[in-house]
């Protein structure tokens, strides 16, 4: 009987939604009177088990071994699946990134369970854990229970509030590990350059559209970008022109994001766009067009040439901040 | 090299989502393949004319989901399957998928990463589980050789290089490739092609539903803010103020 948290680990560094999920676990687990419990799986990693502790874990199962050094949809299955199998949890909770969304319909499947995905708000209602959820990239949504047991969901990041850490050290329960054959295997990691923070975290995301009128543009939103700490975006009309790469795309083909601001820059704001970021809290949109659709959205819009707003605002912002 | 490409019927992406009796309303909306699954058969295609093989799309979803299969055989597949069973959850469709393909011959399955309407992402993965086979998700490169997929997959700010044996289950994610329009030859042969009808039953399976959907709601209704009057400096002065004291946001 328990809500289990799977950890998410990167070179030994703990991703930000992982401990979302534990502050927002803390809450429900309390409602539910049952227990939070996190897993942790890598190499070396025992380490952070004080830190899962800290958010509210009231024990962590730590699989460590050489092989789990590196991610693999089957070893991370292999084990919390007999992990699932062994202590039957109510609810396994997983963050909605390339590593949640590869390894947790892998494991509901085998745990016969139902999923929810990309979930941005949990409640208990009767005893029941009831998820809401962005569908058509938040042109609409959904609140659904799972019937199975387990509950199998993926937490979209940047959405749950982080609680305060504790100090507090962890109770571990070391996890024998007996790995099968691994067939899909990670030869190679690439990161980027350039250590800008994701789009899927950032709390501001400055974006860009057709009006940047070319790759060389994105310059002064890099720009602006450096001074907020802020991800820089694209709307579909921007990457399909090829200034951008996809990866960048904010969108019902792209990402859907949730930033506190949103500065839309030379977007006019198709339907495609909105339904990616209209969960936006704050959305402010500069455009030459004043019949844009993107200001029936914004909270702050300005109607003038980006090319001369951008450059005043990036100055502004080195002064207030 | 046979192929099996998993792909689903979506709105269009500029389609506007309403409700009528709290369902999403479905009249007078466009339909595509899901653009990711798009990317799959274009794959798929690519593969057989270099490698030779055949191509099968297989599609759960209801009688108009033909036109998607009858597309993807325009564009070059060579058989299509429907299993017409609009219901069911994503565990369901894993295991209708599983049974469908059971007895056919494949080295590869190929899906979208996602599909643009529910957005779960979960059915190719849990297929995948459901046939004991590897799975790679979110590729943006795919090459095949002596038995083997070396896939490149998205992750969060950057990429990685999976190796798989095969046969292995591959999500397909814009940037592998462009997808081409069906030529007029091949939308008359795509008539003659087979396309292949069952339902759940026939395939002896049972559709369970874990996943029990309460509620379908549209987002609050963003209200338009305040336009910022005023030339480019002044605008922008104003614009960083209220970010700052009105909104608090920086």
């Amino acid at each position: 009987m328990a809500i289990w948290v799977i950890a998410e680990q990167r070179d030994g560094e703990l991703k930000k939604v992982s401990l979302e999920m534990l502050s927002k676990g803390q809450e429900l687990a309390e409602e539910l009177g049952t227990e939070l419990e996190a897993v942790l799986i890598g190499d070396e990693i025992e380490g952070l088990a004080d830190s899962l502790a800290a958010y509210g874990a009231a024990k962590v199962y730590v699989a460590e071994d050489e092989e789990l050094g590196t991610y693999s949809s089957e070893g991370y299955s292999q084990v919390i699946s007999e992990l699932i199998e062994e202590n039957e949890p109510d609810a396994v909770f997983f963050g909605h990134t390339a590593f949640g969304k590869d390894l947790a319909p892998r494991v509901a499947q085998k745990a016969g369970a139902g999923m929810v995905s990309d979930i941005t708000a949990v409640e208990v209602e009767a005893d029941q854990l009831v998820f809401t959820r962005p569908i058509y990239a938040g042109k609409a949504f959904t609140k659904s229970k799972v019937l199975s047991k387990p509950v199998v969901a993926t937490f979209r990041p940047n959405v749950q509030d982080l609680g305060e850490a504790a100090e507090t050290s962890a109770n571990i329960e070391t996890v024998d590990v007996d790995l099968a054959d691994i067939r899909a295997k990670v030869k190679e990691v690439k990161q980027q350059s350039g250590g800008r923070v994701l789009l899927t975290e950032a709390d501001i995301i400055v974006s860009g559209g057709r009006g940047m009128k070319g790759p060389e543009n994105f310059d002064i939103l890099e720009q602006m970008a450096d001074v907020l700490g802020a991800a820089v975006g694209a709307s579909r009309a921007a990457v399909d022109a090829g200034w951008r790469e996809h990866q960048y795309q904010v969108g019902q083909t792209g990402k859907t994001v949730s930033p506190t601001l949103y500065i839309a820059c030379g977007i006019s704001g198709a339907i495609q766009h909105l339904a990616g970021m209209s969960s936006s809290k704050y959305i402010a949109a500069i455009n030459k067009d004043e019949e844009a659709n993107i200001f029936n959205m914004a909270d702050y819009g300005i109607v003038n040439d980006l090319f001369k707003v951008v450059p005043v605002l990036t100055e502004e912002f080195k002064k207030v901040l | 090299m046979n192929i099996i490409v998993c792909l689903k019927q979506t709105f269009d992406t500029e389609a506007k989502i309403e409700l009528k009796d709290g369902e999403i309303a479905t009249q007078g909306i466009k339909h595509i393949i899901n653009p990711y699954d798009e990317f799959a058969v274009e794959e798929a295609l690519k593969i057989k004319e270099a490698q030779g093989g055949e191509v099968t799309v297989i599609s759960v979803g209801d009688d108009q989901a033909q036109e998607a299969l009858r597309q993807a055989l325009a564009m070059g597949a060579d058989k299509a399957m429907l299993v017409k069973n609009p219901q069911g959850d994503e565990y369901a469709v894993a295991k209708v998928l599983a049974k469908a393909v059971a007895g056919m011959e494949y080295d590869l399955i190929l899906g979208g990463h996602v599909a643009i309407d529910d957005g779960s992402g979960q059915v190719a993965t849990r297929l995948a589980q459901e046939l004991d086979l590897p799975q790679v998700n979110v590729v943006t490169k795919l090459e095949l050789k002596d038995g083997q997929a070396e896939c490149t997959r998205e992750i969060e700010g950057g990429s990685e290089i999976v190796e798989t044996p095969l046969p292995a289950v591959v999500t397909c994610q814009k940037g592998l490739n462009e997808p081409r329009y069906p030529s007029l030859k091949g939308i008359m042969q795509a008539k003659k092609k087979e396309l292949k009808q069952v339902t759940p039953e026939e395939l002896g399976v049972e559709v369970e539903k874990q996943v029990e959907i309460l509620e379908i709601f549209l987002p609050p209704k963003k209200e338009a803010g305040k336009i910022i009057e005023g030339e480019a400096e002044e605008a922008g002065k104003e614009l960083v103020r209220l970010l700052k004291e009105e909104a608090k946001v920086i």
